[in-house]
Parts: C-alpha cells; sequence; structure tokens
C-alpha cells in the first residue's frame, strides 16, 4: 500500500458517528484520506463534479434527511463512472432482508455500526485491507460483496 | 597536516536524498532510515529522473524488487489455487518456497509488509473468490467446488465463505441472481 492512497468518502448526518470515524482511520495509519460529507445531497453535490477524485470506498449511513442511503446507492450505481467504487453501507441494525436488498441495489458492503471504538476501527481496517485486494489483484468487482 | 573526520551517516544521507527530491520538485517524507514516501503519485518518468539522480552516489531502490517478489509470490498462488486438481499435493508454505528459492518465513515477512495481509489470508481469499466464480459461472455445486478445491468436507469452504465475505454461498448465489434480473 506503501505508493498510493486508498480514498475514503462517508456520508452521515450524526454528527458522532462522523467524528468516531475519522478517529478511527487517523489511529489505523493506513495511507487513507478521508472526507465526511452531512447528507446525501451534500455527497452527490460533490461526486457529481467533473473534476472529482472519485474515491475508492464510500460509505453511506441509511438514515439520512434530504436523501437516504438507498437513494444515494441507486442514483450512484446508474452512473458508470463510479463502477469501481465500493459502495459500503454503514448503518444501524437492519432486517435480514433489507439488508440484502442493498447488496441487490449495488452495494459492496453492509457494515453494522460497532458500539465500540475498538471494533470499529477493526472493522473498518478490515474493510480498507479486503478492498486493497481487489484494487490491486484484479479480482471480480462484481463479486464483491462483504457484511461485516 | 591530518584531519579527522566523523560521520554521521544517516544525517549524510538523508541530506543527499532532500537534496535531490527538492531539485525534482518532489513532495516527500523521510519516513525512516532508508525509506521514502512520496506524497503523491510519481509518474514513471520522474521515477525514472529520480533513480537516476541518486547514480551518482550508489544509492539505489530496492522497493521494486520487494515488489516483484511478491507478485511472483501472488503468481504462484493464484495458479495453486486456480490449478488445484493438477498440482502436486504439498502445502502452500513449502511449494511457495522451493518455487521462489526463499525460506518462507522471509517470504510471509516479505508479503504482510508489502500487502497488508498475510499469505495465509490471501491463500483463503483466492479460494473464495473462485467460488464464487464457480457458483456463478460454472454453475458448479458446493460440493464439486469443495472437492475441486481440496477442501477437507463441503462444511468447511461453506464456513470459511460466511467467515470471509459475512454472508452464506446460497445468499451470495441469491443476490447475484437478482442483481442480473434487475438489470434485465
Amino acid at each position: 500500500m506503501a505508493d498510493d492512497y486508498t480514498h475514503i468518502i462517508l456520508a452521515d448526518d450524526d454528527e458522532d458517528d462522523r467524528m468516531f470515524f475519522t478517529e478511527a482511520f487517523e489511529e489505523l495509519k493506513m495511507n487513507t484520506s478521508v472526507r465526511t460529507f452531512n447528507d446525501g445531497v451534500y455527497l452527490l453535490d460533490h461526486l457529481m463534479k467533473n473534476e472529482v477524485v472519485i474515491p475508492h470506498i464510500l460509505f453511506l449511513d441509511l438514515n439520512m434527511p434530504r436523501m437516504s442511503g438507498i437513494e444515494c446507492l441507486v442514483e450512484i450505481r446508474q452512473n458508470s463512472r463510479f463502477k469501481d467504487m465500493a459502495i459500503a453501507i454503514y448503518s444501524t441494525s437492519a432486517s435480514e432482508e433489507d439488508i440484502e436488498s442493498t447488496f441487490i441495489k449495488g452495494a459492496n458492503i453492509y457494515i453494522k455500526k460497532p458500539s465500540d471504538f475498538k471494533k470499529l476501527k477493526k472493522m473498518l481496517s478490515n474493510v480498507v485491507t479486503i478492498n486493497w485486494q481487489y484494487q490491486t489483484n484484479g479480482l471480480n468487482r462484481d463479486n464483491f460483496l462483504l457484511r461485516l | 597536516m591530518k584531519l579527522f573526520i566523523k560521520f554521521d551517516f544517516q544525517a549524510v544521507c538523508n541530506s543527499v536524498l532532500e537534496e535531490r527530491l527538492q531539485a525534482l520538485g518532489i513532495a516527500y517524507k523521510i519516513v525512516g532510515f532508508g525509506e521514502v514516501e512520496f506524497l503523491q503519485k510519481l509518474s514513471e518518468e520522474k521515477k525514472h529522473e529520480f533513480v537516476e539522480a541518486l547514480q551518482p552516489y550508489h544509492i539505489e531502490i530496492v522497493e521494486d524488487q520487494k515488489s516483484i517478489l511478491v507478485q511472483k509470490m501472488k503468481d504462484v498462488i493464484i495458479d495453486m489455487v486456480y490449478n488445484a486438481d493438477t498440482e502436486v499435493h504439498v502445502k502452500s508454505s513449502v511449494y511457495l518456497s522451493e518455487k521462489l528459492g526463499h525460506s518462507y518465513g522471509y517470504l510471509a515477512n516479505l508479503f504482510s509488509e508489502v500487502t497488508y495481509t498475510s499469505i495465509e489470508n490471501f491463500i483463503i481469499l483466492q479460494k473464495i473468490e473462485y467460488t464464487k466464480h464457480l457458483i456463478i459461472h460454472e454453475n458448479l455445486s458446493l460440493t464439486e467446488i469443495a472437492f475441486k478445491l481440496n477442501y477437507s468436507s463441503v462444511a468447511h469452504l461453506s464456513t470459511q465463505f460466511k467467515k470471509t465475505t459475512g454472508i452464506t454461498p446460497s445468499a451470495f448465489q441469491r443476490i447475484i441472481e437478482k442483481r442480473r434480473q434487475q438489470q434485465n
């Protein structure tokens, strides 16, 4: 991972969750750059800019005002510019059906927000490491499904 | 007249590096002794210039050799996973070290250093990716796949799949099928 950064974006309306997320990556020291947005509308405004640096992994909270994580997911997956970007749903618990439906709609990763900071760090490091394998080893991204 | 000089090798080497990097206008950070981190992606051209600039000082870049060996390891592993039915059945550690002519300990350390994952995890990941491929494109049953990939039992494969991806093989198959239906 020495010669390249993993660019990460999180859209989450909860300030504490955004802070834990950023701090977790700071402590992990994994060559990542993290940007956060307060909701889906801000996120899409940013992603649709022409000169945007497309992140390697996008984390989406499900319940956000104005535009939900699912709406973001569907809109982003319709745009082929983002086909190599992994999308992680980052949410508090949901039913099995809901989880499966996010995968069907094009999510690659589903993470249940852990209550414990240590667990969060472990999960996020896991996500970045596995995504890195897809990024560098030419694995088939269509088959990239991960639930933590 | 004679003067006696004392060197601080690290300081000398670092200042040579700094001087050359600055002359080339490369943003950098010297991480430790003999390790430079580039703060932006380096074009092949720039990299070449950098290598040449260091030649008069007999400073060489070793990182690339490490990457090449790691790439070789990956190739051997992938070949091993995808041709599991034809390969001689030796332990992967023995096979790797024989093929590449280094001790397994050395290879394992180097692999983790460069890829942030262990050889064991990489093998498992490759096997699970191949399993996914066989489920979707070859329509093989899990029993057939377990046999093909030398798993001791279907249960073992199924558990490893779930442990690696967080979902069961059947859920995986269902999701991919529904995705396809949705796209049509």
